[in-house]
């Protein structure tokens, strides 16, 4: 028999050690927190239907009513970023508050919010999609497949 | 020449233990409404101190900390020979830009929110070496500044998890003296870096408490005295998770933690406070350290204090490069002569 291998004797400690961890360490109340983020995340939803209803009953077409509700949708949750509020919402509900729209505008206004100090190039220019940079980067990604998908079909 | 003040592995034991003669602390309005309100010196209305921005408002908190602590020796900046301060910023700057202020010939630390013991370790030896008469030790956090650095920015309505700590608004700076009268620091036990590749960015208690563990069986082990030697030891910031491993560690090194131990994370908040964990920072450490427990230590209720101010040397940068977190803790052993 040689001497224990000193680096799988470290990986051993370190595995023993997560597993106490593990043990001790408190489990988020998913149940809660899931109940919160259906509760926030539907009345967002619900807010932008009521405001795509009235749209669309003052005379609108459909196309235009959901981009007017996405710009209501976002103005409101820049408004309510820049209040502080937000981010309290965000505490509690989780992904109710970051999936919709509302997240993505949350995400771009505290952002440039918080680099503001830096100046307007290399804070608030150059850090704005610090958080919504990589769902902008993979979205064109993505869009940009699915387009030449298209033509690939289609033609 | 032999090291004669070593005693041990890692262990340095003072021939004239150097004095804390006076020590003052600023903390935030969050940290005022906590269960030790009364005992800071002074609580600050607001997170900006008057600043312009969250960086110059935490680098105008340990410039002021610092005056105050010598104010109460009716010192100035220049009758202390050193300032010994680090922060959790990138390139120290809270602690450079205060510096700067002060005057002071200046040595910057960085040990993460273990910094308040790191500087009074050095300060000790610089003191007991024979170096200078007169060292100041300082540290600081910011919650807005370390948030921003270290997360995200803080307007985003990200969801904590149950492990998250709450980065302390605090100060805390101590005047270290050849002479004087106040508590003394006998002994200090130097942290190695220990990474159990815990790899958590919202989980810095795990990452920091097998380092607490090491240094704590390092000193007793180093100093061979019974583990209820101490009043009270008291780890800096391994907030409720952190402290819960800790406490099994030790038994496991047979070294008994109840129910002389705390820790500095727990302690600072109040449960209600919604801290999650609980508390973390440089300042975290250095404030208790600075208000409550030296408080107490001159009323008679604490003799021998164990301060293992506790590190998680984090970095975005590397963990989003796939490393994990290490972590430190240095011990410093206050007594009442």
């Amino acid at each position: 028999m040689g001497m224990p291998n000193p680096d799988k004797l470290k990986k051993v400690e370190a595995e023993e050690y997560d597993t106490l961890v593990q043990q001790l360490k408190p489990k988020p109340a998913i149940f809660k927190n899931c109940v919160w983020a259906f509760t926030v995340g539907g009345l967002i939803c619900v807010i932008a239907q009521l405001i795509t209803n009235y749209l669309l009953v003052s005379g609108m077409s459909g196309t235009d009513a959901s981009a007017f509700t996405s710009v209501i949708m976002i103005f409101l949750a820049a408004f309510f970023t820049g209040i502080g509020i937000y981010d309290e919402l965000g505490k509690r509900a989780g992904a109710g508050s970051i999936v919709p729209i509302t997240g993505f505008a949350n995400a771009i206004v505290a952002s440039a919010m918080e680099f503001k100090r830096e100046g307007y190039i290399f804070g608030v220019g150059a850090r704005i999609f610090t958080v919504a940079g990589p769902t902008l980067v993979f979205g064109f990604a993505v869009s940009v497949l699915i387009g030449l998908i298209k033509v690939f079909i289609t033609s | 020449m032999p090291a004669k003040k070593k005693k041990g592995i890692q262990t340095v034991v003072f021939e004239n233990p150097p004095v804390l003669t006076s020590w003052a602390s600023i903390v935030g309005p969050k940290e005022g409404e906590g269960p030790w309100g009364g005992d800071f010196d002074w609580i600050l209305e607001d997170y900006m101190f008057g600043e312009d921005t969250w960086e110059k408002a935490e680098n105008k908190m340990l410039r002021e900390t610092v005056k105050l602590a010598l104010s109460k020796n009716n010192l100035e900046p220049d009758d202390a020979e050193i300032l010994l301060a680090g922060d959790l910023l990138n390139q120290v700057i809270s602690s450079n830009f205060a510096a700067r202020e002060l005057g002071m010939p200046f040595l910057g630390l960085y040990g993460a929110c273990s910094t308040v013991a790191e500087a009074l370790l050095t300060g000790a030896m610089l003191i007991d070496g024979g170096f200078c008469e007169r060292i100041v030790a300082a540290t600081c956090s910011h919650h807005h500044t370390a948030e921003r650095q270290f997360r995200f920015p803080t307007e985003q309505g990200t969801q904590p998890t149950p492990s998250t700590q709450w980065t302390v608004t605090g100060a805390g700076a101590i005047v270290l003296e050849f002479l004087g009268v106040g508590p003394r620091i006998t002994s200090a036990t130097i942290g190695r870096v220990i990474d159990m590749k815990q790899n958590d960015m919202t989980d810095m208690g795990s990452a920091m408490a097998p380092a607490a563990a090491d240094t704590i069986k390092a000193h007793f082990h180093d100093l061979d005295i019974p583990s209820d030697y101490y009043d009270l030891v008291v780890t800096g910031d391994l907030a409720k998770v952190g402290m819960a491993i800790l406490e099994r560690l030790l038994v496991r090194e047979g070294l008994t933690p109840k129910p002389n131990y705390s820790d500095c994370g727990v302690l600072i908040f109040d449960e209600s406070q919604g801290v999650n964990s609980g508390g973390s920072g440089c300042g975290c450490a250095a404030c208790m350290l600075c208000g409550p427990l030296l408080k107490k230590m001159v009323k008679g209720e604490i003799n021998k204090l164990l301060l293992v101010a506790t590190g998680a040397l984090m970095s975005p940068t590397a963990s989003y490069q796939g490393e994990t977190i290490p972590g430190i803790a240095h011990a410093v052993a206050i007594e009442n002569y």
